[in-house]
Order: C-alpha cells, then sequence, then structure tokens
C-alpha cells in the first residue's frame, strides 16, 4: 500500500480536452479506475468509454468517485478546483499550468477548512507504483517499492524516479507537488504523508531553490522523523533575484537559497545529495544506517 | 510585470491613496515644462524597473525648472544595474516629517499576502527584516475578506504608529490591500510613505509587480507593459513557449522542465564551468520550438559549447533531434554541441542523430563534464 492514492481509487477528469483524453487513456493502461468525466453540456454522453457528466457533484453521485485530476486550461482552473472541493473529494491533482495566484490563494483559504487534498497545480501529479497513476507523469520509469518521493520538480522526478528504478530502489508513491508560489500539498504536508506510511522505508525529498518549504520539511523531520531521507536541491548555481522558469524558484534577499535548505536539511540529519545520480546510492546506504 | 512608479501612482491615486502631483518626461525639454507646471520645488525620477536608483544617481531635487532640465539631461540615458533610463517623472517635493513603510508581498509558506508596516521607512525592507524585524508590523488577511478595519488598526498600533495618524494609515492599508487583491499584484509597496508636516499622507514612492499569469483579466495593466532592450530575447522565447534567462557562463544550456534545467546548470557548474543560460523548453516542444530555442542559445557570442539534457515525458527524444538535425542542416553550428537524450523515444532520437557532428552521453554528469571540456578547449583555440 501507499498513501493518498491506490487500488480503492475512483478518478475522474476534469477538462476532457486533447491533454486529458490522451492522460485518461495512459492513466486506464496503467490500471487507474477512471470512472467518469465532466463538460458542461456532455452529461449523459461517453468519450472514449468514459461516462460524461455536468458537473462534478452528479459524476461523484453516480460514480462514487473519490479522486479528480483536473486538465481544464488556466483560466477556468480554480473555478474546477473548487467545484471538487465543494463535491468533498479526498484528493484533487490539478495537472493546469499557469493559474493566477490570487485565485490559489483563494483556493488555499478554502483548503485551511477542508479535508480534501489538493495536488499541484502545475505538477505532473501522483503515482503509486503497480497500483493507481493520477498524472501525467511516463508511467515506465516507476516500480513498487520502499521509497516515497516527493519532488516540486516535474521533469526532475521522472529523471530521479527512473534513477531510483535502474538501480532496483521501487517506490511507495510519488508525488509531484509542483513549482508554483501557492500549491496545495506544500513539502513539508507531502513528506508528514510519506513518513507516517508504514510501507514507505525511506524518503526522497527533490526541492529547488525560493520559498522555505524545504527548511520546514527538514524542521518537521528533525521532530518526527521515523525514517532515513535524502535531499536534493535544484538551483544551487542560480543567481539570486532571477526567476527560473517556476514562479516558484526565485531567490530573494538571504532566503530560499540552497545553502539554507542544504544546512537545515543536513542539521535534521537529512543527506543532501550534490547530483541527481548520487541518490540511489545515498538511499542505500542510508536504509543500511 | 513590473509596472514604472508613475503607472502604479496612477492606480494608487484612482484607489484614494494620496499621491504628489507629478509629470511624465522623455527629454529635457519636456522634464522643464513639467517643472513649471508644477510651481515649486521637484524632484526628478529616473523610471526604471529596479531598485536602487537613488543610490545610482536616478533621483535628484531641483529648485527651479532649469535645474530641472539639468539633472533630466543627466538622468535620461543613464545606465542603472543595466536598464537603460528613457523616461523621468517630475513630481512637487513632500514637506516630509515622518517616513514609514507599507508593503503587501506574497507569502508563499503561509500562502497568503502579507501586509507590512513599519516605521522605519526609506530603506531597503529586506535590511530591516534582517537587523530589527520587530520593527515590522504584519498581518495576513483571509482573501475573501481583505483586510478589515480592525485589521488595519491593529497593524497601526503594532508599528508604533502615533494614536493622531492610526486612523489616516489604517485607510491607506485598506486602499492598498484593495489595490494589491483588484490588480492580481504579487507586490506592491509604497517606500516611504512621507507624513507631511501637516499631518497629511503622501506615497514617496510606488512599487507594483502585477502576476503574468493574471494579465488576461488585467487588461489596463497589461497595456502598461514596457520592455527593456536587455529583456528582448526573454521576451522572444516567452512567445515561443519556453523560458529564458541569461547568464555570466560560456556553456549554454537547453532543457525540458524548470528542475531539470536548474539541476543541468549546477551539474556544470559541479563540472567547474558556469552556464551561459538558463533555457526550458517546457513540456512537448516539437522540432521547431528546438530550433528556435538553439538558435537563441547560439545567439549569445559568450557560448562556446552547448549542452542539451532532455528526459522525455512529454517531450519526444526524436522531435528534439529534428529540431537539431535542421539548425545543423542549415549550416555547422560555431560551437560544439553536446547531448543527453533519456525517457520517451529517446532511442530514435539518438539514431537519427547518429553521424551528426555533436557528441552524445548517456549521463547528465557525463554530458556536463564533457560539454565543460570542450568550451575550455574552445576558449584555448
Amino acid at each position: 500500500m501507499s498513501v493518498l492514492l491506490g487500488h480503492r481509487t475512483r478518478v475522474i477528469v476534469q477538462g476532457l480536452g486533447r491533454e486529458g483524453r490522451f492522460h485518461a487513456a495512459r492513466m486506464r493502461e496503467y490500471g487507474t479506475k477512471v470512472v467518469g468525466a465532466t463538460k458542461p453540456g456532455a452529461g449523459g454522453t461517453t468519450t472514449d468509454g468514459i461516462p460524461m457528466f455536468d458537473t462534478v457533484a452528479r459524476a461523484v453521485d453516480a460514480t462514487e468517485a473519490n479522486a479528480t485530476i483536473i486538465f481544464v486550461p488556466a483560466i477556468g482552473a480554480a473555478d474546477a478546483i473548487l467545484e471538487a472541493l465543494d463535491s468533498e473529494l479526498g484528493l484533487i491533482v490539478a495537472i493546469t499550468e499557469n493559474i493566477a495566484v490570487h485565485d490559489m490563494l483563494r483556493i488555499a483559504a478554502v483548503l485551511e477548512t477542508s479535508a480534501s487534498v489538493l495536488i499541484g497545480p502545475n505538477c505532473p501529479g501522483a503515482i503509486t507504483p503497480g497500483e493507481c497513476k493520477i498524472g501525467i507523469m511516463p508511467a515506465e520509469n516507476f516500480s513498487p517499492g520502499g521509497v516515497g518521493f516527493v519532488s516540486r520538480s516535474g521533469t526532475l522526478t521522472y529523471e530521479i524516479a527512473d534513477l531510483l528504478t535502474r538501480d532496483g530502489l521501487g517506490q511507495s508513491t510519488c508525488i509531484g507537488i509542483g513549482g508554483d508560489p501557492v500549491i496545495g500539498l506544500p513539502t513539508p504536508d507531502a513528506v508528514r504523508y510519506l513518513n507516517e506510511d508504514p510501507d514507505t522505508e525511506a524518503i526522497v525529498i527533490v526541492g529547488e531553490i525560493g520559498g522555505s518549504a524545504e527548511e520546514r520539511a527538514a524542521e518537521y523531520l528533525r521532530a518526527y522523523g521515523k525514517k532515513p531521507a535524502v535531499a536534493f536541491i535544484a538551483g544551487r548555481s542560480a543567481p539570486p533575484g532571477k526567476r527560473m522558469g517556476h514562479a516558484g524558484a526565485i531567490v530573494s534577499g538571504n532566503s530560499g537559497t540552497a545553502a539554507s535548505k542544504v544546512a537545515a536539511f543536513e542539521s535534521a540529519g537529512v543527506t543532501v545529495a550534490v547530483a541527481p545520480s548520487d541518490i540511489p546510492r545515498l538511499v542505500r546506504e542510508a536504509l543500511r544506517g | 510585470m513590473k509596472l514604472h512608479e508613475y503607472q502604479a501612482k496612477q492606480l494608487l491615486a484612482r484607489a484614494g491613496i494620496p499621491v504628489p502631483h507629478g509629470r511624465l518626461a522623455v527629454s529635457a525639454d519636456e522634464a522643464e515644462a513639467a517643472a513649471r507646471d508644477l510651481a515649486g520645488p521637484v524632484v526628478v525620477k529616473a523610471q526604471v524597473h529596479t531598485g536602487g536608483r537613488g543610490k545610482a544617481g536616478g533621483i535628484r531635487l531641483a529648485d527651479s525648472p532649469e535645474a530641472a532640465r539639468v539633472h533630466a539631461e543627466a538622468i535620461l540615458g543613464m545606465d542603472i544595474k543595466g536598464l537603460r533610463v528613457k523616461k523621468v517623472y517630475i513630481e512637487r517635493t513632500a514637506r516630509v516629517a515622518r517616513e514609514l513603510y507599507l508593503g503587501i508581498t506574497l507569502d508563499r509558506d503561509r500562502r497568503r499576502a502579507a501586509v507590512m508596516l513599519s516605521t522605519v521607512g526609506g530603506m531597503d525592507i529586506e535590511d530591516v527584516a534582517d537587523q530589527s524585524p520587530e520593527k515590522i508590523a504584519r498581518g495576513w488577511p483571509d482573501p475573501r475578506l481583505g483586510l478589515l478595519s480592525y485589521a488595519a488598526r491593529s497593524l497601526c498600533f503594532d508599528a508604533g504608529v502615533p494614536n493622531e495618524q492610526v486612523a489616516a494609515i489604517a485607510d491607506t492599508a485598506q486602499r492598498l490591500y484593495w489595490v494589491y487583491a483588484d490588480r492580481d499584484a504579487m507586490l506592491l509597496e509604497i517606500n516611504p510613505l512621507f507624513i507631511q508636516d501637516d499631518g497629511s499622507l503622501l506615497a514617496g514612492d510606488a512599487k507594483l509587480e502585477v502576476d503574468d499569469n493574471a494579465l488576461y483579466r488585467q487588461a489596463e495593466v497589461a497595456k502598461m507593459k514596457e520592455i527593456a532592450p536587455d529583456e528582448e530575447i526573454e521576451e522572444r522565447a516567452k512567445a515561443l513557449g519556453f523560458s529564458y534567462v541569461q547568464l555570466e557562463g560560456d556553456v549554454g544550456i537547453i532543457g525540458n522542465g524548470a528542475g531539470l534545467v536548474m539541476s543541468t546548470l549546477d551539474a556544470v557548474g559541479n563540472a567547474g564551468g558556469r552556464a551561459a543560460n538558463f533555457l526550458d523548453v517546457g513540456g512537448g516542444a516539437r522540432e521547431a520550438v528546438v530550433r528556435s530555442a538553439l538558435e537563441i542559445v547560439l545567439a549569445n557570442p559568450r557560448v562556446r559549447s552547448v549542452f542539451i539534457n532532455i528526459f522525455g515525458g512529454i517531450t519526444r527524444g526524436d522531435e528534439v533531434a529534428k529540431g537539431i538535425l535542421s539548425v545543423l542542416a542549415a549550416e555547422p553550428t560555431r560551437v560544439p554541441l553536446v547531448i543527453r537524450l533519456s525517457g520517451t523515444e529517446a532511442e530514435a532520437g539518438r539514431r537519427l542523430l547518429e553521424g551528426a557532428p555533436l557528441v552524445s552521453r548517456a549521463t547528465m554528469d557525463e554530458a556536463a563534464t564533457e560539454a565543460v571540456r570542450l568550451a575550455r578547449a574552445v576558449a584555448a583555440t
């Protein structure tokens, strides 16, 4: 087993456009139970064999879905997330990029009193290898096992999962939390899920410069860490004040530098990798104690 | 997107926040006329998208229209942190009794806007936050409620604002928050916020950055967009769907995904080199995008080798290979190319590239080492 998603997860798709259809098909190939999709006005029809509904509430009533993946374009994506929150879906994965920050601030305020977990936006999604994939990651890079993995970066998630898999280190659950400045499941919260998961033996944390989520995750692990952890921080050589593609990856002043994150992890007993290729070896060493 | 001071002040004035009388000028003639219009001592201020204008000599006091002309001549065309000054803003000077700081920024950890008020104005607020954090009062309004009156008053009392100023400053803070929320701002600052000798308030400066992702619903702000010459390459890249940031080194970088590209920069650093740029082609880049990306990187004269690092997810290795081949077909590149292709269709991509004049390596670390070595070899010739 694993956290957040598994055999019992039943997913609907919000935004079954070109990208949504492509990835819904890949998810079904992987064994994910895609039980419906929403598109206003399409209720009662089917697309690629998936039953369509006008609203999320109707889809949930009819299918007993407990999760959703959102491909709705940026302008409508915040509304789609709030609609999913209103239907109390347990897991909401928002793939959409370029959602306005003020929309995310309103969503974050709603999340404060909600039991739902939002992963993303602007993320690759999450996967429990061998059980369930809710996302756009290439499944062949992942394999079942005991390494829990949380990452702010999309492509780097595939790269590192691939390195782990080639090394024979399977994964319990991989969570791509997204690189935006305001996200639903920040690093410390994702780490907490993996730390509490009995099937996760070690934790890999991939962070980026900017913000202080990694520092807070280190703080949490220092106090409550139950298993070995290895971290990697992307952007050590990035100059301050430059925005590196992700709206999230920007260093201003003294906060959010790679040095501060590395120091926080090291003081919490978390090994920090200099390059992604070091991660499998460090995970093995950490597991040996 | 950053706005100029004069643009930000227009928006503040419309929200009922007092700003000095001012005129924009793009020439010394206009500056002199503006100063004459404003009738009295003025300040001539460079309009550029960066802080530190005062220290760079971009803000000067003038007690006559003639003096304003002389200062405008000196400031127009000036280079401030690599940005050329093309406009000056001429403002009536304030009768300053006291300076405050009032600003709103995004607090990523709390996932709220943070409203900050301090009686230490005019300074770099990051220095104040570093050296004496207790001098900054902070509040984090619920975005669904906005900055409520009691919360705005609390900020004033926490910051040690004198009683007789509390009502006016709390009102200004509420108005500022309203502009922040209404204009999809990432950062909105009045620093300094003047208290004049008669007790009235006046915004000495204004800094506003608006979320690029919200420009679709901020038509008025979007029209204020100005692209500085040194931002042109980055804007051209954005139009093509990828993000580009110019850096100082000599190894050109192309990759897919911001995190992977940052790690690529780091890998080049680990190998003893320095990256010439950050370039993320984004997800699912096709042949044409890869071609333009390579062209932009090669257009930087500092580049001595190029490292293309692709881990295919949505991006396909064969599309990347085709983009590279189409550049090589036009003419051989002036510097060596090193490529690492992994993931989706990487095998097909590598087959397409067989025999092409470039170096292929299996891992990011090996490719970075090779790219740094080749850049040094080019430098030595």
